[in-house]
């Protein structure tokens, strides 16, 4: 667990997981890459088997997942996502292939995205940051009964149904501070792809 | 392009992002996801989420030789992938990708309607609609949820009108009799996770031979 920024400080650094993509992706770190590996691959496999893959169909796509993070981490951009989503996305992606066997309907991408990395503002990818502390420190705080809710939304072992059910309730109109979190987090995230 | 105003309910936008939505409406969301750039920074704002949870997870322990596997494969030649399909027209590379062409095989319906069917199974279906301007679909109801996104053009119904990327919720209670906009054809896609029921004798005896 990343413990580089502690809610409530006034400073807030890119988390250190973003940091070592980004070192991944800029100096093709073999260092930087294996403390991702050591991080999430044992992360990677719990929600795998959470979201109903066995142990080995879990290793397999984690494997797979970490392979992708080396070769397409020229796509990453720390502006858009922090390490943790663009790890999610890319497992949730590979995952579907694999049950499915055929690729995975994903949206198509902002062509502008590559060119504008250069020219991001830190200042709002800071704000993505603490945005994100903000969400976890949310869910932490939450009771335990809905904190699980939660989690096992986002980890895959509801159903759509299920999640539907659970927006309507936990995560809808209990749980305002997490909506909150999650409101200003597209609102930052639609404002940095218009800037 | 034009102010999109319907959209995509949080539920879905999670659910796809979590993994767990069904085929037929994975393809809405990623296609309305590349036409709103509202519903992009949701979607993000979703992972952001899922990353966080994913962070906080309790490690389960990963066979060790895993890590070697994988570093010794860091310096072989990365294998040769297809990229993900380009957008074509007005359909989006998710489209383009189901659709296995550029284009859809457009099947005649009658009347003028043409419908393509992306993918059927038990679970639910996924096609495209064609309907000429100012023509309606046959009435009819849902047995579960159907999601309608407008590709070109635009139609209306008893619940509005809906144009270029806005999406239509329709629940197993909605009774609708939707009409294409005059000028241009309307097409969209429509998923829904049962079969469709229509209203009066010939369309359902179609229904089975037309899969609608």
């Amino acid at each position: 667990m990343a413990e580089s920024q502690t809610s409530g400080s006034d400073r807030v650094e890119l988390c250190e997981q973003t940091e070592w993509l980004v070192l991944v992706r800029d100096q093709r770190s073999k260092a930087a890459f294996g403390k991702l590996y050591d991080h999430f691959s044992p992360r990677l496999k719990g929600m795998l088997i959470r979201s109903g893959m066995s142990g080995a169909a879990a290793e397999d796509v984690v494997q797979d997942v970490m392979l992708t993070i080396w070769r397409k981490a020229h796509l990453y951009d720390e502006g858009r996502a922090r390490a943790s989503a663009w790890i999610y996305r890319i497992a949730r992606n590979r995952q579907i292939d694999v049950i499915r066997r055929k690729p995975r309907p994903v949206p198509d991408e902002m062509i502008a995205e590559a060119e504008s990395r250069e020219a991001r503002d830190a200042d709002a990818m800071l704000g993505l940051e603490q945005e994100a502390v903000q969400l976890r420190e949310a869910i932490k705080a939450l009771p335990k009964s809905q904190r699980e809710i939660i989690e096992s939304a986002y980890v895959g072992e509801l159903t759509q149904a299920e999640i539907r059910e659970a927006t309507g309730l936990a995560l809808g109109t209990i749980k305002s501070r997490i909506r909150l979190a999650l409101e200003k987090l597209r609102h930052d995230l639609r404002d940095l792809r218009e800037e | 392009m034009r102010q999109i105003t319907h959209h995509l309910p949080d539920w879905l936008i999670r659910s796809y992002a979590a993994g767990s939505l069904e085929h037929a409406f994975s393809l809405v969301v990623a296609s309305h996801v590349s036409q709103c750039d509202e519903c992009r920074a949701r979607l993000e704002a979703e992972e952001t989420a899922g990353g966080v949870i994913l962070e906080q997870l309790e490690q389960t322990e990963v066979t060790g030789d895993l890590r070697t596997r994988v570093f010794e494969q860091l310096d072989v030649a990365e294998p040769i992938t297809t990229p993900d399909p380009a957008p074509s027209g007005i359909y989006p590379g998710a489209l383009v990708a189901e659709m296995g062409s550029q284009t859809p095989r457009w099947r005649s319906l009658g009347n003028g309607i043409k419908q393509a069917i992306l993918s059927a199974d038990k679970r639910g279906s996924a096609r495209l609609l064609y309907i000429p301007a100012g023509k309606a679909v046959p009435d009819h109801t849902h047995g579960g949820l159907e999601l309608t996104l407008v590709l070109q053009g635009s139609f209306s119904d008893e619940t509005g009108t809906f144009g270029v990327g806005d999406v239509e919720v329709a629940e197993d209670d909605l009774d609708h009799t939707p009409m294409a906009g005059p000028g241009e054809a309307c097409i969209c896609l429509a998923a829904t996770d049962a079969p469709l029921r229509f209203h009066g004798l010939i369309p359902r005896l179609l229904q089975p031979i037309f899969r609608i």
